[in-house]
């Protein structure tokens, strides 16, 4: 349930990025009095003016021996010489040095700043690439269905050739069946008839015909005696 | 010209002096914003003279001086 009276987000103060921190900070006159202050009692008093109400808070506070002068006063005073030497002499040195720790510090966050910025900007573009690749699915796909055209194809064509071979086998041996049949018909013929002749061959006419063929091999050789 | 602003949203400094007495009754005294009124103060001075990029001397010292008063104001008796 919303509470339609409660006010939510109403300016655009967020917590980041953050304002930078200032350069320098309040000015302090002689170390101990805000700069403020001067500045509230110049239109009426001009310059002088804090300084002679010091002076006169001071010796106000001497004279009605609301600051006692003993042996502390005597100490505060060294120790505020010395304190102050001390500062006048080494104050830029010891500023130096803290600056430069400072420096050190802000330099190593820009540094780690300044490298997510760069991997995520290389992140950017590694994923840009990848998109670009994306787009080159289609053309990866068309590849791939051409090759599977091709293969079935190459299937279809074998199985062509091989009904093509084994219908050739099959008719192949009708036809060697009916030579081989023809030849044995023809053989078994050929052996027939020879074996009838032969055996209508009587002894008789068998010497009559030899008696014939020598006589023949007689006339011949006469013939090529005379031709040699 | 009677002012713009509540009583109760002025700064002190805008407060004229015949008012006094009735902006400090609307003040808040309990216990929660008498501790917001220290947070405040202390936020302030912080922000002003020592969250910076270059503090001064004054930041520090100013702090030291004021309870070097303080210690004295309270062992005035003893002395």
């Amino acid at each position: 349930v919303l509470h339609a009276t409660r006010q939510l987000h109403t300016t655009q103060q967020s917590l980041a990025p953050l304002p930078p921190l200032p350069e320098k900070g309040g000015e302090v006159r002689h170390g101990l009095i805000p700069e403020e202050f001067f500045q509230f009692l110049y239109p009426k008093t001009g310059v002088t003016g804090p300084y002679m109400l010091g002076t006169g808070l001071v010796l106000y506070l001497l004279s009605k021996e609301i600051y006692v002068v003993n042996h502390e006063t005597v100490a505060a005073a060294c120790i505020l010489s010395v304190i102050i030497y001390a500062v006048k002499r080494f104050g830029a040195d010891v500023a130096a040095f803290a600056d430069k720790l400072n420096e050190e510090k802000i330099a190593q966050a820009l540094a780690v700043k300044n490298e997510a910025i760069n991997s995520l900007q290389t992140a950017i573009d590694e994923e840009k690439k990848e998109q670009w690749r994306v787009e080159g699915r289609t053309y990866l796909f068309d590849a791939k269905r051409n090759n599977v055209a091709m293969l079935l194809e190459a299937n279809y064509r074998e199985r062509l050739m091989m009904v093509y071979h084994e219908v050739k086998k099959r008719l192949d041996y009708q036809v060697a069946m009916q030579t081989l049949k023809r030849q044995k018909e023809q053989d078994h013929m050929i052996q027939w008839v020879e074996k009838n002749v032969v055996q209508s061959i009587t002894p008789q006419q068998q010497k009559e015909s030899i008696a014939k063929c020598i006589l023949d091999l007689k006339a011949l050789s006469k013939g090529a005696h005379a031709a040699v | 010209l009677p002012a713009a602003v509540l009583l109760k949203d002025m700064k002190l400094m805008d407060v004229k002096l015949g008012q006094l007495p009735s902006w400090l009754a609307m003040r808040d005294f309990t216990p929660g914003g008498i501790a917001g009124a220290f947070r405040r103060g202390y936020d302030r001075y912080y922000n002003k003279y020592i969250d910076v990029r270059k503090g001064g001397l004054g930041g520090l010292s100013m702090v030291l001086a004021g309870y070097v008063v303080l210690s004295y104001i309270w062992s005035y008796s003893h002395i």
